[in-house]
């Protein structure tokens, strides 16, 4: 594990972002939480078990992949990071087992977690299932209708599933009733929240845990390449597989750091989740950040095809590096996310999360921009199983109409 | 002196605690929050919080929440707020209680300036924390406001120092770990929290969340100086609301409700400030 070289203070704070915009009920336990993880991340013990279930559990390190036709495609060397190839499917893996390796070592047997479409439920009530730990989920009334699947999967590793009737019945509303539960009980409850946001030390917390998705890429591109990339590509929803990708390159000033936002169906329509690019600066979910909100400071729901996307707010280090400039933040609308799903599936035989799919389009625009010369990393930052149904509906594939195109 | 530390006092020399209601501007609607706050003070209440409605209350229990909700599927906007402070602050001292983003989104001096002029007395602020404090801090002393943290059983002693020493007005403590709601007891770590509040600082202390009835009213009275009511008023709107559809009933029993609570905090107040002692009976 290397330590962090981008912050943030001891305060949480990443420029004027971050913080603790809290209950002073959960400071306390926030305190309580940063001083375990500081202490877990200096034990040899603690890594070292982190480190072994990732890799005899998770899967990781993931694979880099040389995408040779998605390359030819794009007029640049396109290189994927397989975190869809680990246990679970995505990326959340690697924050929910440090988590959990965490919970208990904090000697709490219960974990309460948010989750949109169902994707860090899953990986959460899997951590749980690993390591022995009950397991809440919140979840929105709206989305367990979308998502039955998932549902059924956190079922069956023993997690219970709440729905979530408040607001909009959506994933903002399934974090509000999450810190409900934690402020109430708190003494045998940790939240696992399953993003780079929240307040301090979330934010910095599951980066960290996150972070080998770009340590590993870096090694591993220097090692296939003998350099370092051009740029780095994710998508950003609350910004867990971006900050995970982005940190180890923070420090390479000629590694270009692209997060690419949910445009949803376009600005225009006002139906999006590009936080960074269209939001203003404001406090949500225990910092400060950019977030969807209307004239009076009111959060705005957010609109994406991509669950995961979903979210009206965005961790603060990326507000950070936004405002800095040293990451460039970019919508790309659903239509362009699902062009590139099925690019990626027919070129090179990968259906990528929706999710990701924002990554692989914003990532064919930067190979245009940067030539052909250039090596462009994407974090794949999940698989499309979960996507299907959406896929399906979306490219017309559902029925018995003969594929010739012909009526029968 | 300002016109809480004013009210405080008073309630202090009649020996007696001070009682504080809570509703969300723009609830039932603007015009019935206003009618409903001023039976409230008909009915005894001595400092009214004019709750600022918000999209994601995650302090507030199902009861504020849809109250809110409702409030917001109105129309209440930012200056129905500061409209509803107008109203009633000329009968009692009026704060707001807030979430912070919308007082940001407005702007911290901008919204300070406003409330000043409507005539309210401070800000009770449930996620902003001293330590993120430092602009409202500015101007709040600029506009002569007052600070109005939380503290809760999960606080350290050090925190409830630094807390206390950032409020003015009056320093609320929540008496459970858990969300705004009615309760069907007391919490049993309120007395400690406020002990320990005493033990810090000399600032009037209020207990909130869980608070329903005179009886109740009378026990948190017996060791704190203020006792705190929302949800059990917004109930009485919904319940009236839910049953007849007649804004009227639901006015009647805010003020019915008002006068237990009022009845409740005469009853048990007994305590001096260095009271504490009759804690838990």
């Amino acid at each position: 594990m290397t330590p962090t070289t981008t912050g943030p203070d001891a305060r949480g704070h990443f420029g004027r972002f971050g913080g603790r915009f809290m209950p002073e009920a959960l400071i306390a336990p926030l305190d309580e939480l940063e001083r375990h993880w500081q202490e877990a991340m200096s034990e040899d013990a603690f890594t070292a078990e982190l480190d072994r279930m990732l890799r005899e559990y998770a899967g990781t390190p993931s694979l880099l992949y040389d995408a040779t036709h998605l390359s030819e495609l794009a007029g640049a060397r396109m290189l994927l990071k397989r975190e869809d190839l680990n246990h679970t499917g995505a990326h959340k893996v690697r924050n929910v087992l440090g988590q959990a390796l965490l919970t208990k070592r904090m000697g709490k047997p219960r974990v309460i977690a948010e989750t949109g479409a169902g994707q860090h439920g899953v990986a959460a009530a899997t951590a749980c299932a690993y390591l022995g730990l009950d397991c809440v989920v919140y979840m929105g009334e709206v989305d367990i209708e979308r998502q039955a699947l998932n549902v059924a999967r956190m079922r069956l590793l023993g997690a219970e599933v709440i729905p979530v009737k408040s607001g909009s019945r959506t994933l903002k509303d399934a974090i509000n009733e999450a810190l409900r539960d934690w402020v109430t009980n708190v003494e045998d409850t940790h939240y696992m929240l399953g993003t780079a946001a929240g307040a301090h030390p979330f934010p910095a917390m599951v980066r960290d845990f996150t972070r080998g998705i770009g340590d590993e890429a870096r090694a591993q591109c220097l090692q296939l390449t003998g350099a370092l990339p051009d740029a780095a590509v994710a998508c950003v929803g609350g910004g867990s597989n971006a900050i995970g990708l982005f940190t180890a390159f923070v420090p390479d000033e000629s590694v270009r750091l692209y997060g690419f936002e949910a445009g949803g169906d376009g600005f225009e329509t006002g139906r999006h989740a590009a936080t960074i690019s269209q939001g203003d600066v404001g406090v949500l979910h225990g910092a400060r950040s950019y977030l969807l909100q209307d004239e009076d400071g009111q959060v705005i729901e957010s609109h994406s095809i991509s669950a995961g996307l979903d979210y009206p707010g965005v961790g603060p280090e990326h507000a950070w590096l936004a405002e800095t400039g040293r990451a460039t933040y970019r919508p790309i609308t659903d239509a362009q996310a699902m062009d590139a799903l099925a690019l990626l599936s027919r070129s090179e035989g990968i259906i990528p999360a929706i999710e990701s799919a924002h990554a692989v389009a914003g990532a064919m625009d930067v190979a245009r921009e940067l030539g052909d010369a250039a090596t462009v990393l994407i974090c794949l930052s999940g698989r499309g199983d979960k996507d299907m149904d959406t896929a399906a509906r979306w490219f017309d594939m559902y029925g018995t109409g003969s594929d010739s195109g012909e009526e029968q | 002196m300002n016109r809480v530390d004013e009210a405080f006092a008073a309630a202090r020399s009649e020996r007696r605690g001070l009682l504080i209601g809570y509703l969300p501007a723009g609830f039932p609607s603007y015009d019935g929050c206003v009618e409903a706050l001023r039976a409230m003070v008909d009915g005894g209440v001595d400092l009214v919080e004019v709750g600022f409605p918000y999209s994601d209350p995650v302090i507030d229990g199902p009861t504020i929440q849809r109250a809110a909700e409702r409030s917001l599927a109105g129309g209440t906007r930012t200056r129905d707020v500061l409209r509803t402070v107008e109203a009633v602050a000329t009968l009692v001292p009026t704060v707001v209680m807030t979430y912070w983003n919308p007082i940001e989104r407005y702007g911290v001096e901008a919204f300070a300036r406003d409330l000043a002029a409507a005539g309210g007395s401070g800000l009770i602020t449930p996620d902003l924390i001293p330590d993120e404090a430092e602009e409202w801090t500015a101007a709040s002393d600029a506009h002569g406001l007052d600070r109005i943290f939380l503290v809760s059983p999960s606080s350290t002693d050090e925190r409830i120092a630094m807390t206390a020493q950032a409020c003015s007005g009056f320093i609320y403590a929540t008496s459970v770990m858990g969300v705004t709601g009615s309760r069907d007891r007391t919490s049993a770590r309120a007395p400690e929290l406020v002990t320990r509040v005493r033990a810090a600082s000399e600032i009037p202390v209020g207990v909130g969340l869980g608070v329903s009835n005179g009886e109740q009213a009378a026990e948190v009275a017996s060791y704190a100086d203020g006792v705190i009511v929302g949800s059990a008023f917004v109930r009485r709107l919904l319940d009236a609301d839910a049953g007849m559809g007649a804004g009227g009933s639901g006015t009647a029993a805010v003020a019915e409700l008002s006068r237990d609570l009022a009845a409740g905090v005469r009853r048990g107040g007994v305590h001096s400030t260095t009271a504490g002692t009759s804690a838990g009976r």
